[in-house]
């Protein structure tokens, strides 16, 4: 038993320390992207254009991961992107979780009509398709970094709120929620006191999962051209680039798809470690 | 001097209103332990939770008086109801396996009510809960104060919950089958520990039950229930020398005898259930005429 469960944390420990060391590593380029990005990520030199990475023959020095057709710095342009990649993440997933997870967990303890009205709410909600929505919503409010934020909280509320709402319904059918209510503690008091420290632990592995899946939707709408302006660099647009230049120049999608996908796993590799760390039974 | 009254009280399922309770009186007085019996679905947990303030949303009572120390507690408004009953009474849940909160400590769950509730400096409130640890038997209780759930036994769980319940001295404590859940070699100690502990501290105890036999070792009455209705209520001596209604006695005959168990079971005869239901059916064939008339 003892031994089983060391085995467990042991697993825990990699699983949670690799994706934590990556991201570590890509907040602290995007902190410090001014001062350890090679090249300006905006210079564009039409002569050093589609330049391989470094050890491929016809490198040129100072360019390690290779420039794009514009003759823009690949690992430049990455290391500035990482900053909007991750301030969507933390800003759009930590404003969702807080909503949606606000309102899952008043419906799922308070039931009656609390949980009618934001019930229906949901699967009113979900019934619309995302990606449309959020377009919509981007061309209504028009690109840029707060539009983008709003669109993720918009469309992913509802995934917050359904979980912790049934996660909260189940908690509260608990005896030591009667037993805390028979105590004579208010409703809003059981909640926050009996009901949230079992819910948090799914909350934070879906406010992990929201942070990549922010990354994500960033990356899809700058994809085609509805983030924020042209100018900035972002993981999606230069995605959306790379794409017309693959067979030319694989670089240039290759290496911040990879970045994404690294950053994105890491974000639900982390939840998942997170959440085994808040189990008590394992800890 | 009755502690607990109950009168005429009704509960039905909210929207199709199925009854739930039907004219239930009963009375406990301070110090004595009343048992509540009858099958699965007779309603003996819900008039513990009616009392306690903690029935199902989708239950309401119709009508009705509880009175706890002589007040009438369905006509206070909702937060000072929850306030005398916080104050007067407590719960011993069923299972101790889901009636302490699985991530955080034993400590704090069991003083937090003392000092947000019933504003006991913190000092004393710890003080308290290690004594009452140490009366129910738990070795090494500043150990277990520091312990979650998880790291003990249903028995120690049971035992941490009636010392619980004990903590702020209540006046009736409401025992919801509390050895149901329990392996049947700690069942006896912790129904011996509830009764010692009932008897040191002079508690009024509703004991909600299914089990004859653990009625007989610990209440000094009881309440016979079917179908949400009160079949009977007797003394418990009365009770098992000369049990008044059909049902009563038949269920006196189901319960298995230690004395012989390789006998057969007696099931309830289908006539007194019958009999019984008809008498049901008649209660409310009454309570309609009375709604039209």
């Amino acid at each position: 038993m003892a031994d089983a469960r060391s085995q467990i944390r042991r697993r825990i420990g990699v699983k949670l320390w690799l994706s934590a060391g990556w991201l570590g590593l890509l907040t602290l380029a995007a902190l410090l992207a001014p001062w350890i990005a090679p090249q300006d990520p905006l210079a564009q030199d039409l002569f050093l254009g589609r330049l391989p990475p470094a050890w491929v023959t016809g490198a040129e020095p100072g360019f390690h991961l290779g420039t794009d057709s514009l003759g823009r710095d690949v690992l430049s342009r990455i290391l500035y992107g990482a900053r909007i990649a991750l301030l969507v993440a933390m800003v759009a997933g930590t404003i969702t979780c807080l909503f949606g997870a606000t309102l899952g967990l008043l419906a799922g303890f308070l039931r009656g009509w609390v949980d009618v009205v934001i019930s229906r709410a949901i699967d009113i909600w979900m019934a619309f398709p995302p990606v449309l929505f959020s377009i919509l919503l981007i061309a209504v409010m028009g690109p840029g970094l707060v539009s983008i934020i709003a669109a993720i909280v918009v469309i992913d509320w509802t995934r917050f709120a359904r979980v912790v709402r049934a996660e909260a319904m189940s908690q509260g059918a608990m005896d030591y929620v009667a037993s805390a209510q028979v105590s004579g503690r208010g409703r809003m008091s059981t909640m926050l006191t009996e009901i949230l420290p079992n819910v948090l632990p799914t909350i934070v592995v879906l406010l992990t999962l929201e942070m990549g899946i922010a990354v994500i939707v960033e990356a899809i709408l700058s994809f085609v051209n509805l983030s924020i302006s042209t100018d900035d660099p972002t993981w999606g647009g230069m995605i959306g680039e790379g794409r017309s230049s693959i067979h030319q120049a694989w670089w240039v999608l290759v290496f911040p798809l990879v970045t994404l996908f690294l950053t994105v796993l890491a974000f639900s590799q982390l939840g998942e470690g997170l959440k085994d760390r808040f189990d008590p039974v394992l800890r | 001097m009755s502690y607990l009254v109950i009168k005429g009280l009704s509960a039905r399922l909210k929207g199709i209103g199925v009854p739930i309770l039907r004219d239930v009186s009963l009375s406990v007085n301070a110090g004595e332990v009343h048992g509540l019996v009858g099958e699965s679905g007779a309603g003996k947990s819900m008039i513990g939770k009616a009392v306690l303030g903690i029935l199902p949303t989708s239950i309401e009572i119709t009508k009705g008086v509880i009175e706890l120390d002589g007040i009438d507690l369905l006509s206070l408004p909702p937060n000072e109801r929850r306030r005398r009953i916080g104050a007067s009474a407590a719960l011993i849940p069923q299972d101790p396996l889901t009636a302490l909160n699985p991530s955080r400590r034993i400590g704090p769950q069991i003083t937090d009510r003392l000092v947000d509730i019933l504003h006991w400096p913190r000092a004393r409130a710890e003080a308290r809960a290690l004594d009452l640890l140490a009366e129910v038997q738990i070795p090494d209780p500043a150990r277990v104060m520091r312990s979650y759930p998880h790291e003990l036994s249903g028995g120690m769980r049971q035992r941490i919950l009636i010392a619980s319940a004990f903590a702020a001295e209540p006046k009736l404590i409401v025992a919801d089958e509390p050895t149901t859940a329990l392996d049947v070699t700690v069942q006896k100690q912790i129904l011996k520990l509830i009764a010692d502990m009932q008897a040191r501290h002079g508690t009024a105890l509703l004991f909600v039950t299914h089990d004859l036999g653990v009625v007989s070792k610990v209440c000094g009455s009881l309440s016979v229930l079917y179908g949400g209705m009160v079949v009977e209520r007797t003394p418990i001596r009365e009770f098992f020398r000369s049990p008044a209604h059909s049902y009563s006695r038949a269920l006196l005959a189901a319960t298995p005898k230690y004395t012989d168990p390789d006998a057969s079971l007696t099931p309830v005869p289908e006539a007194v259930i019958s009999a019984v239901q008809a008498e049901v059916a008649a209660f409310d064939r009454v309570l309609q005429g009375a709604h039209h008339g």
